[in-house]
């Protein structure tokens, strides 16, 4: 137990060193470079108490807390400070807080514990539902401020779900809502319908491997919705793309439950639900935004999504970050050599764009050593998740690293310009007090649990 | 122990992996394999240079242009580039000390290390072009162009504004502007700062080790043009603002002059004045510095700001308000043996006919006649109380636009005071008011509190028989099809436009009355014009009451209405009345004709008095 005690520890002590020497490049000669050791400091003591509490604390506590970190972000939006048109942070004197960090434990917590109560069963809708309010109401909560990237995280907490027991179909159906919530904000809509039919029926195809019904299927439809386009090009008809297009895919859904009621094609409806309910879900994301929310707002959501946020064009961050990260090559330019990275970045950005420092200055070397040990990182809590004998321990296990993976992933990945920027920080490495606590909090929780899992069912 | 789903663990294991196989993948070709970032980003250093566009120009109502750009040189420096460089060659070019150099690079540092700031702002071309050939020996700077603002007259400081740069709390609240950008500070530059301001862009180029830049990096795909801003035509009359602030020098006070049509201000002096371009290039903190510690209050933009009793011109909104009231009709007449006496108070009057009816006590400002249609207002019969007549009365003074902002397209209106009836309640009991105690109302003193531009715009009111146009000092947005459309409502007074005739005709006696008829403003006249006006003279415990008049011309289809207040000036008859007149002739004339008059405005000096004695 001691042992593991100390390999965590040692763990924890390996990225802060490399946190630690990362920040004495970026920000020599300014002050952020001392706070960050405060906070370090700060994290330790943090680390220590949460070791020393009982175990039992959190899973007694786990609702308490949660309702402690929803009333934090409830009175964030009432009484937060607004620092570029988000309000995500109280201030204390000289220090900032953002409540939204120290959700995602809060969420974690009652997750854990309201999926290993008694009688759970994810296929109960009820509880189905429940789960969903634990997630969904920080993760609003936090939209509002806004804060995108820190909502996104949550959407993670369903493969929490899925390793519970959710149904892939569902796992399957969260990401599509994330990928299409970010698609409508950033494409056009009419791209997208078309793609999502044109996918959908390619779908179908895959699973039913029968390529008579499914030209049959795709035949019907483009007929009905050529033969509305006629209708509107020859009798004048004032009849809108969008409502030929999706007449079309109603009217062929009558003549497929002919089809289904004789040949018995399961498949056949879920795709034609799923394909149905993406579009329907596209119209009301684009609805939302377009008519609900009012420009301020919408302005805030593109600046987040970094859809119209650049002063210098489109790009431009992951333009910088990929030549700072591609000219370090194979070793870098060494310690505090570089000269690509932060010249022009904003500072809030230059917190999540760390990984182009070490990209540059200790090259290829050093961003593979960094993913590494993240993956080993991610590996260790997977196994100790899946070594808890408690079904709260597990769960929260998976909670943390769901967290951990989801940040790292996308932090890495847009920084290296797989993904797009969302502004999430690193674990550990991006400069900020409160991710780097809230990120302490999670893993020590999580540690002390591991710890007393023995006892845990005395 | 319920564990069901247990090997979906080795899904989650096997996307990670493949996760992390992809990353070190995707860094693998972008480190090692392409070369092409190392040879750019190893050797050479990208610069981003910003494209600071030309503000939109403003014109004047007749096509005179008032403010343009020209271009200035900002020496610029990125503290990671600094390397050691020859102190004494760089301070000799720029004609600064050692110690400028170490501070400004110190100051330089702790704005950022990897973010280039501005070294020397506004470097003259001639310096611009000796540093130019010897910038490679200076590592880490470069020269950013810039335009800044010029001005082709040196008038209306206060109308048009200036620019200045942004302060940390608007870089912290708004992201368009960085450190060093500049912004409208007043004036139209403040209000119209989105207009005017255009958009920002940026050229990304090479440089190389030499710090000489060596072209556009990946043949400019990274560059954003600056837009241009918006070009403004502003309602000012560029000669009558000229001239009236020639008239007003050595004056302290206030011109408003407004087209009453539309509402179009056409002139707007506000003395002492300063001139706008004292408050660009390199010696503007010491300017500024100056003006702001002036007693006089260059900055202070009194036909907006500055509140006082309208004093006699307030008799004109009193004579409406009883006509509208029906307390008094055209003939109804007072008489007035050196004022009003009732009970304990006494208001004194100056000598005159006697009885007079409405446009004659108009004509001859006499106070007896005021006092008595002031308390016929507020003790008329069918209200209940005084209370409820103040109200009415009050009603009435407000539809005039004093008492609240004008909301015109200025950001720093003064609302003004006129006193609510809880006011005096507060003053004086519930009960312990009457229409006696409040008369020095009935006169335009005691509370009331009506700023140059509110004064102007109820003489623009009186112009058009009971409405007016919201003033303003923008006419055109260059590319738009109008301006706010808050402009163009037509707020209509609540009085009826039968009754401005009667008063409008006091006016005109007031100016044009025969001689020994008791005209009190016949300085005013301006042969074949008909100019219509009220004198004021607004008590002051501080010294010389204010001079005040308020006119408009022609009577009929009025082109210009107007307030002028000289400061200590005394009656309004003295300065204020000539100075208007000279307003008017110049507008719609375009040439004085009275000379003498002229001259004996521009020799007057109410400001050194003082300091002679
Ligand atoms: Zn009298």
């Amino acid at each position: 137990m001691l042992y593991l005690l100390i390999v965590f520890l040692g763990w924890v002590n390996i990225y802060s060193a490399v946190y630690n020497e990362e920040h004495h490049k970026i920000f020599d000669l300014s002050q952020r470079y001392g706070k960050q050791l405060v906070l370090i400091f700060g994290a330790l003591i943090i680390a220590l108490l949460v070791i020393v509490t009982d175990s039992r604390f959190y899973s007694l506590f786990a609702y308490f807390l949660y309702a402690v970190v929803i009333l934090l972000l409830i009175t964030v939006l009432l009484f937060g400070k607004d620092i570029h048109g988000a309000k995500s942070w109280f201030e204390l004197g000289a220090f900032r807080l953002q409540p939204a960090e120290f959700a995602k434990a809060g969420t974690a917590l009652a997750l854990a514990r309201y999926l290993s109560s008694r009688g759970f069963n994810i296929r109960n809708l009820k509880n189905l539902f429940n789960t969903g309010l634990i997630i969904f109401v920080p993760a609003l909560l936090i939209l509002i401020q806004p804060d995108t990237g820190s909502t996104l995280v949550y959407f993670a907490f369903i493969l929490v779900l899925y390793r519970e027991g959710l149904s892939g179909g569902i796992l399957i159906i969260g990401i599509l809502m994330v990928v299409l919530f970010i698609l409508t904000l950033i494409m056009d809509k009419m791209t997208i319908i078309i793609a999502l039919l044109v996918v959908g029926y390619l779908v179908f195809w895959i699973l039913d491997r029968n390529i008579k019904r499914f030209l049959i299927a795709a035949l019907i439809y483009i007929g009905l919705a050529g033969s509305l386009f006629g209708l509107k090009e020859f009798t004048g008809l004032e009849l809108s793309v969008y409502f030929i297009l999706i007449f079309s895919l109603i009217i062929s859904g009558f003549i497929y439950i002919y089809f289904v009621y004789f040949h018995r094609i399961q498949k056949a409806v879920l795709m034609y639900l799923l394909m149905f309910g993406s579009i329907i879900f596209t119209f009301t994301v684009d609805y939302t935004f377009n008519n609900i929310l009012k420009p301020h707002q919408q302005k805030r959501i593109n600046i987040l999504l970094n859809i119209e946020s650049d002063p210098y064009g489109s790009g431009y961050n992951v333009n910088q970050s990929i030549i700072a990260i591609g000219s370090g090559g194979l070793y870098g330019k060494g310690f505090l050599q570089g000269t690509q990275t932060k010249f022009e970045f904003v500072p809030e950005q230059s917190t999540d764009f760390i990984f182009c420092t070490v990209g540059e200055e200790w090259g290829f070397l050093g961003t593979s050593l960094i993913i590494i040990l993240y993956t080993v990182f991610l590996f260790r809590i997977l196994f100790l998740a899946e070594r808890q004998r408690s079904e709260f321990g597990r769960v929260f296990g998976y909670s943390v690293f769901v967290i951990f993976l989801f940040h790292i992933v996308i932090n890495i990945g847009m920084t290296i310009g797989l993904l797009p920027v969302i502004g999430i920080p690193l674990p550990f490495m991006s400069y900020g007090g409160s991710s780097l606590w809230a990120f302490t909090i999670l893993l020590f929780v999580f540690l002390r649990l591991d710890i007393s899992r023995q006892e845990y069912f005395i | 122990m319920k564990n069901t789903y247990e090997n979906r663990k080795y899904v989650f294991g096997a996307f990670l992996l493949l996760i992390a196989v992809v990353y070190i993948g995707k860094l693998f070709s972008l480190q090692v394999l392409d070369k092409s970032y190392q040879s750019t980003a190893s050797n050479n250093v990208l610069r981003y240079i910003t494209q600071y566009p030309a503000r939109g120009l403003i014109y004047d109502r007749t096509g005179k242009l008032l403010v343009y750009n020209e271009a200035v040189y900002d020496l610029m420096v990125l503290p990671i580039q600094v390397k050691e460089f020859d102190t004494s060659a760089f301070c000799e070019i720029l004609e600064i000390t050692h110690n400028d150099v170490r501070r400004w690079i110190q100051n330089a540092k702790e704005y950022s290390y990897y973010t280039s700031s501005p070294f020397l702002k506004q470097v003259s071309s001639e310096t611009y072009a000796v540093l130019q050939e010897k910038l490679y020996q200076f590592p880490g700077f470069f020269v950013q162009p810039r335009p800044i603002r010029k001005y082709s007259k040196h008038i209306a400081g206060h109308a048009l504004g200036y620019v200045g740069e942004v302060d940390e709390r608007t870089i912290k609240d708004n992201p368009f502007y960085k450190m060093g950008d500049y912004t409208g500070i007043s004036g139209i530059e403040k209000s119209y700062e989105k207009v005017l301001r255009g958009e920002k862009g940026v050229n990304v180029y090479l440089v190389d080790v030499h710090n000489r830049i060596k072209g556009s990096f990946q043949n400019g795909k990274n560059d954003k043009p600056a837009i241009v801003g918006t070009n403004i035509i502003s309602t000012i009359d560029a000669d009558l603002q000229e001239y009236g602030e020639k008239l007003m020098v050595n004056k302290i006070g206030s011109i408003v002059a407004i087209e009453p049509s539309t509402g179009e201000i056409l002139a707007l002096v506000s003395s002492p004045t300063y001139d706008p371009s004292s408050l660009l290039g390199r010696g503007r903190s010491k300017v500024f510095e100056k003006l702001s510690s002036d007693t006089l209050e260059p900055f202070f933009n009194r036909p907006l700001m500055a509140t006082y009793p309208p004093g006699s011109t307030f008799k004109l909104i009193n004579g409406l308000i009883g006509l509208q009231e029906k307390v008094i009709y055209k003939q109804t007449e007072f008489y007035c043996y050196g004022g009003y006496y009732s009970r304990s108070i006494h208001v004194g009057c100056h000598n005159h006919d006697t009885p007079l009816n409405l446009p004659e006590a108009v004509q001859n400002s006499c106070n007896a006649y005021f006092c008595n249609v002031f308390r016929w207002i507020l003790d008329n019969p069918v209200y209940s109380s005084v209370r409820q007549g103040y109200n009415a009365w009050k009603d009435h003074v407000l539809s005039f636009g004093f008492g609240h902002k004008l909301e015109s397209d200025f950001s720093y209106e003064l609302k003004g005071f006129v006193p609510m009836d809880s006011y005096y309640d507060r003053y004086y009991g519930i009960t312990g008011w009457s229409s006696l105690t409040v008369l020095s109302l009935a006169i335009g003193q005691g509370e009331l509190g009506i700023t140059p531009l509110q004064m102007a715009n109820m003489t623009a009111a009186i112009a058009n028989h009971g409405y007016y146009f919201t003033p303003h000092i923008v006419k055109e947005i260059e590319g738009e099809k109008g301006i706010d459309e808050r402009f163009s409502v037509k707020h209509q007074t609540t009085i009826d436009s039968v009754y401005f005739p009667i008063i409008i005709d006091g006016m005109d006696k007031a100016v044009n009355g025969p001689p020994g008829s008791g005209s009190t403003a016949r300085i005013a006249r301006i042969k074949d014009i008909t100019v219509c006006g009220k004198t004021g003279t607004a008590e002051n415990p501080h010294g010389e009451d204010h001079s005040i008049f308020v006119a408009f011309a022609p009577r009929d289809n009025p082109k210009i209405a107007l307030s002028v207040h000289v400061e200590n000036g005394g009656f309004g008859s003295t300065y204020a009345a000539p100075i208007a007149s000279l307003m008017i002739e110049k507008y719609l004339n375009r040439e004085i004709s009275r000379q003498w008059l002229e001259n004996f405005i521009l020799e007057t000096d109410l400001i050194h008095i003082d300091k002679k004695d």
